[in-house]
This record gives structure tokens, sequence and C-alpha cells, in this order.
């Protein structure tokens, strides 16, 4: 069997359950400017208060694994993006302790708010510039990074940066339309609409630019007749895009939630297509990266029954905080 | 800053620093975890509130320390990558399944059961509560288990084979996971762990009872803590002791580095002071018990111990640190040894709740488990340089091609918001501490169950 294939999927479906779940709570915390009402954040916060840390889990697997099953790559990409890792722990820090912090103390609240979101801010945008610094390429030179210091920084990388913030905007109000009622829901609604336009837009200039950038990626997408079934995915990106405006006009409450994370899905299918087979863009396929054989097989059977438990407990925890999160229901004891 | 030191040294440097702020968060948590599950199955057997106010206590605390815990480990785990990035490359295959598997049994099960800990006092019965924070406490036993499990095939490897791009490859995974040295190493960590959180408890609960020792909850943590201590410090001592043996027969020029022990000789002394001058190989001040050394380490006065004359010089670890470390380490394990003795005897004059002495010595203790913790890893760490697989891959050949003034800067990032971000943290838990354990609020569920959602009920604003 072809391990390497199984786990580079594997992985994949660990970094996407990343961006699905930390991406809403990321999100919350950048609208934080757009919501100034104390009571707001307060309600902001405790949506997502007992699950961010299993979201962030999901970043420490795609990590982990890559670094079990893909050593290679882990340890050629972990240099060549090291400034924007940094950056995004440091950033992690900030916003994770916020939680805990912000609500013992009166006094310092505001540092905490603010801890929570321009933490949140640099993490998701340093996420956003290792995707773009991914999708340009990475030098390697005898199994370790070969390239400069800076490499990373290019008008793309910041673009993809900002589109990532945008897309996290959007998972965040989604979710808070899921998840509150009144003016805060209201609110939300408004910051849906004008992070899913931006999204879509984002969406749109990444496509065309990469492929007239890179010609490899452009002899993927655009050799007739080969890459004709290719084409259903912006085709389908377009119709999600329109499915996700019509249910925020239509103020439905689940839907444009579902729709943003559809939107999220097939941008990350397409850049998995642009990609295939390289774990380090144009240098390192995953074939290559991969750890001998045995090292797969003995994580792949703990992946194998491990996961399905895991979703089912996690699944159990977002069972029991269901349903919306209200303003009166105070923290105080 | 820093320039005059190469990368090597910074990297080093830097993932001494991370790691010892990290290891200070899980030495409280794991400990916590554990008692806070003994709290709440004691009030669901008992029904004595007295349980139940001494867990919303320390369940806030706990919170504050498993988020920092939480943060600093992610660093850890990504900085392999970023400034070990050959030792990812060969040793991964090793190390990264492990840690992999820690990630799939232990931090899921945590951070998901975390949230209805937390949270969710109103939301499920009772049982299934106390099984979530039974899955929290079981949670942090499995994920010591499987990085020490690395962390000791680092220092004893076994079960590997090289293939041709110089990758260790496993051979046989039972004999990496349980590696010469890793029974030991998680014995004596998990009971590092519930010392210091015995003496925080301790330490607290001592605090509360010098102001008014008729309080109910403190007397009931500090009679728990001091439990613990009379227990498990002479636990400690042996297992340690163990470890120790053990350590003689895998790393053998680690234990020399710890005793001091520049020559080879019979009747070997005991060091209790000393400067060991790793240029002159000597001890300068000695202060020795002769024949002690041989008969610790060989259980026989006579006996011919090792000595750093056996190793070629480069392979001598940095002899004074690890010295240090280990009588640091060695003399804390004695100070809890004889704590937890004389609570003894207090308890059995009937007279532990009415020795302000004794509470006065808990107050200033709480914090020495943190300490030998710290002193602990570092005869451990540092005593096993110049390698980091030992006697296989040296820590100069497993850092990646990074520049001087990259890890230089991450490192000064790292050193500013650690101090700050943790420093907070820190305030916060002591100002929590402050807050007296018997004038907990216990909230009517059966009411608060009827107003829908309370989230955060558990969090009090100051
Ligand atoms: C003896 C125990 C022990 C030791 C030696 C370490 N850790 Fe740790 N770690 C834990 C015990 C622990 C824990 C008890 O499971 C923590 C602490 C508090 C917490 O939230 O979980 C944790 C948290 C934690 C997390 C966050 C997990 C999450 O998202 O919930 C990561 C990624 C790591 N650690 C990684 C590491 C690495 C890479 C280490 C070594 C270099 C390391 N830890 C040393
Ligand atoms: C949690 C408690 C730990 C502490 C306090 C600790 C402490 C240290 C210290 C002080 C050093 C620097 C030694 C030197 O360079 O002289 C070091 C290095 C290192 N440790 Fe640990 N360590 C801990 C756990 C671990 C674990 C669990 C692992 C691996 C699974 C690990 C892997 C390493 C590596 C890769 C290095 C860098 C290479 C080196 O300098 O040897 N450590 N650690
Ligand atoms: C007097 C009793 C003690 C003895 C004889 C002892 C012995 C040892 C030895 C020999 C090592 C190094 C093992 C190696 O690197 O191979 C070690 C490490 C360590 N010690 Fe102790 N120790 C004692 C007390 C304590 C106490 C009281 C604590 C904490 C509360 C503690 C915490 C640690 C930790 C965290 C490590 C590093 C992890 C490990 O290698 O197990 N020790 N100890």
């Amino acid at each position: 069997m072809d391990y390497a294939l199984i786990w580079a999927i594997l992985i994949a479906v660990a970094v996407f359950a990343y961006v699905a779940l930390d991406g809403f709570d990321l999100g919350i915390a950048m609208l934080f400017p757009w919501f100034k009402r104390e009571e707001h954040r307060d309600v902001m916060m405790n949506t997502v208060a007992p699950v961010w840390d299993g979201n962030e889990t999901w970043l420490v697997l795609g990590g982990g694994g890559l670094l079990a099953v893909f050593p290679l790559a882990f340890a050629v990409l972990m240099p060549a993006l090291y400034m924007p890792v940094i950056a995004m722990l440091l950033g992690l820090i900030f916003r994770g302790v916020a939680f805990e912090y912000r609500f013992k103390t009166k006094r310092g609240k505001p540092i905490w708010d603010l801890s929570f979101m321009i933490g949140s801010l640099v993490a998701a945008l340093s996420q956003g510039i290792m995707l773009g610094a991914m999708l340009q390429g990475i030098k390697v030179v005898d199994r370790s990074y070969g390239g400069g210091w800076f490499d990373w920084l290019t008008p793309f990388s910041l673009f993809c940066g900002l589109a990532v913030v945008v897309g996290y905007m959007l998972l965040g109000s989604t979710w808070l339309v899921m998840k509150t009622r009144g003016e805060l829901q209201q609110r939300s609604f408004r910051a849906a609409r004008i992070t899913a336009l931006l999204l879509a837009l984002s969406i749109a200039v990444v496509s065309l630019y990469l492929p007239w950038r890179d010609a490899a990626i452009a002899e993927r997408w655009f050799s007739f007749p080969a890459s004709v079934w290719l084409w259903t995915l912006p085709l389908t990106l377009a119709l999600v895009t329109l499915g996700l405006l019509r249910s925020l006009t239509r103020e439905h409450e689940v839907a444009p939630y579902l729709w943003a994370l559809g939107l999220f899905f097939l941008s990350f299918v397409g850049f998995a297509i642009s990609i295939f087979p390289y774990l380090v863009p144009r240098s390192i396929t995953l074939w290559q990266a991969a750890a001998p054989d045995n090292s797969l097989v003995f994580l792949l059977y703990g992946a194998v029954i491990l996961l399905p438990i895991i979703a089912a407990y996690t699944g159990y925890t977002y069972w029991v905080f269901r349903g919306k999160v209200d303003p009166d229901a105070g923290y105080h004891d | 800053m820093f320039e005059s030191f190469d990368a090597l040294t910074l990297a080093r440097f830097q993932f001494a620093f991370t790691v010892a702020f990290h290891i200070i968060f899980p030495a409280f948590t794991i400990g916590l975890a554990s008692y806070l599950a003994v709290l709440e199955g004691l009030y669901l057997k008992t029904r004595n509130p007295v349980y139940q106010k001494l867990f919303r206590y320390w369940v806030k605390i706990f919170a504050v320390a498993f988020g920092m815990g939480v943060v600093s480990g992610i660093v850890m785990s990504y900085q392999f990558g970023t400034n070990w990035s050959v030792f990812s490359d060969r040793a991964g295959p090793v190390i990264g399944p492990l840690m992999g598997y820690e990630v799939l049994t232990a931090f899921f099960l945590e951070a998901g059961f975390l949230g209805v800990m937390l949270f969710g006092m109103n939301k499920v019965g009772e049982r299934l509560h106390f099984f979530a924070t039974l899955m929290v406490a079981i949670g942090t036993a499995i994920s010591a288990f499987w990085i020490l499990s690395a962390n000791s095939w680092m220092q004893t490897p076994a079960g590997f084979g090289m293939n041709d791009v110089g990758q260790f490859i496993v051979t046989d995974w039972w004999a990496v996971i349980f590696n010469p040295s890793f029974p030991y190493r998680l014995a004596h960590m998990l009971l590092a762990a519930y010392l210091t959180t015995a003496f925080v408890v301790g330490g607290v609960a001592a605090w509360h009872l010098l102001r008014d020792r008729a309080n109910a909850a403190a007397r009931k943590m500090f009679s728990m803590a001091m439990w613990m201590a009379l227990l498990v410090a002479p636990l400690q001592v042996v297992v340690g002791d163990l470890h120790g043996l053990n350590t003689q027969e895998h790393q053998p020029a680690k234990v020399a580095a710890m005793e001091g022990h520049f020559k080879t000789q019979t009747r070997a002394p005991l060091y209790l002071f000393g400067l060991p001058q790793q240029d002159t190989a000597e001890v300068k001040y000695g202060l020795a018990i002769p024949g002690l050394g041989s008969l610790i380490l060989k259980h026989d006065v006579n006996a011919e111990v090792t000595g750093l004359d056996a190793f070629p010089r480069d392979e001598w670890p940095p002899v004074a640190i690890v010295f240090w470390a280990f009588r640091l380490m060695v003399g804390i394990g004695v100070l809890m040894l004889v704590i937890g003795i004389w609570s003894g005897i207090q308890r059995w004059r009937g007279k532990l709740y009415d020795s302000p002495l004794l509470h006065r010595v808990a107050v200033l203790s709480a914090p020495i488990g943190f300490v030998a913790v710290i002193a602990g890893w570092v005869v451990t760490e540092v005593g096993r340089q110049p390698w980091v697989v030992y006697g296989l891959m040296r820590t100069a050949d497993a850092a990646s091609p990074i520049a001087r003034e990259g890890v230089a800067g991450s490192l000064l990032a790292f050193i500013v918001v650690y101090f700050l971000v943790f420093g907070a943290g820190t305030f916060y838990i002591v100002r929590k501490m402050a807050g007296n354990p018997d004038k907990v609020n216990i909230p009517d569920y059966a009411k608060k169950q009827h107003a829908m959602a309370a989230e955060r009920m558990y969090h009090e604003e100051d």
C-alpha cells in the first residue's frame, strides 16, 4: 500500500480540521475592533471558550504528524518559514492566555482584549503568509533549506496572509450568527456579508495570479483536455459563494457557517491540486519526504483507531455546548 | 545583545529556556488534575461540601496554569523543526510517532474534556462531570508517558537501525518505547509532579491556617498535602536512587559529572560541597565523605567507580552545572522528606493545625518542587551533553542552518514575551491563592440548570 499517500491525505485532513475549527475562534478575536461593547465581547469569547484548546490541538497534530511521517518536509519547512512560524507561536501565546486572564481582572481587561485581538491577527496572518510562501516554492539544498532569510516575504505571500485573515473573520462571523441573537447577531450578519465578498475577491485574485506566475501550475490547470474536469472546482466555488451570499441575505442561522466552510474546503482542494505531489513545493515530493514505512504504519494504527474516537468526544463537547450563548447568563458565581 | 554566542549556543539556550518554562506548568497541572479528580470523587462519595469548595477553589487556578501549559507546549513541538531541523530529519522517524501518539492519546483527551470540566458544571450531570475531570487527569499522565518515552530514547537509544540517508529507523517499537531509562524517568517525573503540587497546596493551606487555624477548608487541604509529602517523598528518594543506578549503567559519564568524580577510583568519595574545575579536572575546596560515593552507586564501600578520565575530553558534559544542579535537587528531596516526617509527628501528636512553625516552613517551601524539577532536568539534559542522541548524534550536528541573528532575535522575543505573559499569569494565580478557600460560593445547580446556557459560571471577577 502507498502509506505515504495515505498519510498525506490524513495530514491534509488534520490541517483542514484545524482551519475549520480554529479559524472561527481566531476570526472572532479579529472581529473585536468592530464589536466594542463589553457584554458583546464577553459573549463572543464564551462561544469559543470551552472548545478553543481542542481546536488548537489539530495544529499540534499537523506539526507533530509532519515530524513523524514526513520528517524531511518538517526539517525543511520550519527553517524556511522560521519567522512566520515564530510569530505564529507568539501570537498563539497572547491569544491563548487571554481566555483565562481576561476574566481574572477588571482593570487589566482592555489589555487582554488587545492581546486576544492582536495575538489572533498575528497568528492568522502568519498562517496565510506560510501558505503563500509554500505556493511560491521553497529552495532546498542537500536535505535542508537552501534559501535566504526573507524568501518568504513577498507581496504575494502578504496578500495570502490578508486573505486568510479575511477568511477567518468570515468563519468567525458566521459562527457568531449561529451562536448569538439580537443586536450581536445582526452585527455578525453585517460582518459576514462584507468578509464574504472580500474573501471571494481574494480567492479570485490568487487563482488568477498563480497560473500567470507559475508555469507548472498553469500547466496543471490549463492543459486541455486533461484538466477539464478540474474546472468544475472554480465553478463550484462560484456557486458556493452565491449560496453563501444568499443565505446571508435571507438571514439563515446555520447555513452561512456551512457555506463558508465549503468555500474553505474548495480553496483547500485547489491548493492541494496546485502543489501535488510536492510537500515542499517544487523541491520535495511526499514520497521523498516520507519516513520509513515502518514508522508510517506504526502511527497509522493509532490514527485509524483513535481519530474516530477523538471525533466522537469532540462532537460530544460541541453537543454539550450547543445552542445560543446568552449574555444575561453571567459568569458570576 | 547575544553578540558573543554562536547560533548553536543560542539555539541550545532557547530550547533550555522555553522547555524550562514549559515544564513548570505540567509539573503543576499533572499533579493538580489528579488532586481535582480526587476531590471531586471524595465529594461524590461523602457529600461533604468542603470537598466541593476545594474543587471549585483549585479548578480556577488549574484553568490558568493549564492555559499557560498549552501555549508554551505548542512552542516546544514546533521548536524541533525551527531550531533542530537536522535532528528532526534524522530522528523524526523515531521521536515523531511517539509524539504523534501523545497528541492522539493525550492532548486531544485533555483538551476535549477540559471544556466540560471547566464550563460544563451546569450542563452535564455530576457523574459525567466527574468523568470529564478524570479524563483530563488521565490525559496529563498519558502525555507524560509519551514525551518521557521520547526523551528517554534520546538518553538511552534502543530498538533502532540506520538507513542510507542517515535516518534512525525503528526495528522494534516495543524496545523504543520501553527503552532502558524510561520506566525510571516516568516514575520519577510523575512523583515529582505530585510532590510539587502537594507542596503548593500545602503552602497555600498553611498560609490560610496562619491567619485562621479553624479554617475548615485550609485544614483539609493541609492534611491532604502533608499526607502526600509523608508518603511520596520517601518513595521519590528510593526511585531517584534506582534512577541513578540505571544511569550509572547506561550513561556513566553523566553520573561521574553528577558526583564530581574526575578519576576512576575505589572507595569513591561523596562530595557534600566543592567546586568542580573542568580544565584542571579536580574538585576545589571539596568536602567529602570517603567511600560513601561507592556505597551509593555500587552499594559497596570498596567498589571501583568510573570517573570522567575513562572518557575522551570532548565527551565530557559541563561538570559544574551538573554537579550543582544535582545537589540542589537532592537537597530539596531531603528537605521534602524532613517536612513530611515532621508533619507526621505533629499529626500523631494531634498538633497538625496547631504548629505555626511547621506552617511557616510549609509556606516558604511552596515553590521548592518547581526548583527541584528544573534542577533535575538540568542534570538529565546537560549531563548528556555533548550528545543529543546519546553516543550517536552530537548536539552540534543537530541544529538548523539558521543564522545567528535569527536565533538571537527569536530567543529575545521568547524571553520578553514569556516573562510578561507568564508573569501576569503567575500574578493572577497567586492572587487567587490569597482568596479564602472556605469562602468559595457553591452555586445552586438545580436553579441554574433552568437559566439557560450559563457559561463561565466558574469565573469570579475580582
Ligand atoms: C512530564 C510531562 C511533560 C513534559 C516533559 C513535556 N510536556 Fe508538554 N505538556 C504536558 C506534559 C509534559 C501536559 C501535562 O500534557 C501539558 C501541560 C499542561 C497542559 O495543558 O498539557 C502539556 C502541553 C503541551 C502541548 C499543548 C497540548 C495541547 O494543545 O493541549 C504541547 C504541544 C506540548 N506539551 C509539547 C511538549 C514538547 C514538545 C515537550 C518536550 C520538549 C514537552 N511538551 C514536555
Ligand atoms: C520538560 C523538561 C525538560 C527540561 C527542563 C529540559 C531541559 C533542557 C536543557 C537545560 C537543555 C540544554 C542542554 C544543553 O544544551 O546544555 C535541553 C536540550 C534539549 N532537550 Fe531537553 N529538557 C526537558 C525535556 C525534554 C524532552 C521531553 C525532550 C524530547 C522529547 C527534550 C529534548 C531536548 C533537545 C532536542 C535539546 C536540544 C539539544 C541539546 O542541547 O541537547 N527535552 N533540554
Ligand atoms: C533525594 C532524592 C533524589 C534522587 C536520588 C534523585 C535522583 C535523580 C537522578 C539520578 C536524576 C538523573 C537521571 C538521568 O538523567 O539519567 C534525576 C532527574 C530528575 N529528578 Fe531527581 N532525585 C531526587 C529527588 C528529586 C525530587 C524531590 C524531584 C522533584 C520534586 C526530582 C525531580 C527530578 C526530575 C524532574 C528529573 C529529570 C527527569 C528524569 O530524568 O527523571 N528529583 N533525579
